[in-house]
């Protein structure tokens, strides 16, 4: 019972729980609520260039403080989610977007999981041929005179355990 | 044949992935190709550090070949590179402009009193715009200038003395052949 409502009320916090940026970034208000959510999509998309596991949206470094402001300047002043982006990368390059663009020198990064799959797949399909196909083996002399012996021997261990 | 292939083709893999994570080893994750080489210096407009009535603008940099050195004073790493600057300025071989980026200017003009200033000047970015403008993203970082204000070369992190000699020098003698 105690286990249930431990359990429980974890659950309900985990389900409730605000993400950990959402109090930092309620400085940042649109009258729009259409650009709101284009300016919280957009630094959810952006990484954080001084901890690089963090988004702009959840990053505390100052840079990312700078960045976040600078996007909000330019959004009010009536920038869409395209020229933000186009700003980002123009300075930081690719690396700032987590969702990296289509091109030749991103094409193992979209194509390589594919092809690891496939190269998997069909190395399991040869395995599994192969084995329906394996045929059972004859016994060499040595090996049937074993077998007999074994064969022959009665089984008192078995029995021994009574 | 299958024979040998059933050893060869895992120790293949091996091989693979064994050499990309040596590489690994010794690259730098910090170090992000940045997009404006090959590209113009951002247009800027801002006061000097040691003058604050002067302005000083990307245009008045044109026609010399420079370092442009981005530093503050609560950047560790720049007090570590700062002797290399130092000497690289007595060497009289390239002019180092500096980006003194989101500092006090108090203390950035008494860090070049006390520590030697190898700068021909210094650029006061207090707010950093120009700073995100030149995809700045930690200090210190050093960009590479030619005389028609195209960047050609940047270092993310201190410079130091064999940088210098391996490859900044060289490349500042190519562009300043170029002219």
């Amino acid at each position: 019972m105690m286990f249930v409502r431990s359990f429980l009320l974890s659950l309900f916090f985990l389900v409730f729980a605000t993400p950990l940026h959402a109090a930092t970034l309620a400085e940042y208000t649109f009258e729009d609520p259409q650009k709101a959510a284009d300016f919280r999509e957009v630094i959810d998309e952006m990484r954080c260039l001084v901890c690089q596991n963090e988004s702009l949206a959840g990053s505390n470094a100052e840079l990312a403080v700078d960045l976040r402001n600078e996007i909000f300047d330019m959004m009010t002043a009536g920038q869409g989610k395209d020229d933000v982006i186009r700003f980002m990368v123009a300075r930081y390059g690719d690396f700032v977007l987590y969702d990296p663009p289509m091109k030749p020198s991103t094409y193992p990064l979209w194509f390589g999981p594919l092809v690891l799959l496939i190269i998997g797949a069909l190395v399991l399909i040869r395995a599994l041929r192969k084995k329906s196909v394996t045929q059972e083996t004859e016994l060499s002399n040595d090996e049937q005179q074993r077998l007999d012996t074994l064969l022959k021997q009665p089984s008192d261990s078995k029995d021994a355990k009574k | 044949m299958s024979r040998y292939l059933r050893f060869l083709v895992p120790l293949a893999i091996f091989a693979v992935i064994a050499t990309f994570l040596f590489k690994g080893l010794d690259m730098n994750p910090r170090e992000i190709p940045s997009p404006l080489i090959g590209k113009q210096v951002p247009e800027f407009s801002l006061p000097l550090l040691e003058q604050p009535d002067t302005q000083i603008t990307n245009k008045d940099l044109l026609g010399k070949v420079y370092l442009l050195n981005v530093w503050a004073t609560w950047c560790v790493s720049c007090r570590a590179e700062h002797e290399t600057l130092v000497q690289l300025g007595r060497m009289n071989k390239v002019d180092i402009y500096g980006l003194n980026w989101k500092d006090e200017r108090a203390a950035a003009q008494t860090w070049l009193r006390q520590l030697g200033n190898p700068y021909a000047a210094n650029i006061f970015d207090k707010k950093g715009r120009t700073a995100i403008d030149l995809g700045v993203y930690g200090a210190p970082e050093t960009f590479l200038v030619d005389a028609k204000g195209i960047i050609h070369y940047k270092h993310a992190g201190p410079v130091n003395p064999d940088l210098i000699r391996d490859k900044i020098l060289p490349m500042v003698a190519e562009l300043k052949k170029k002219g």
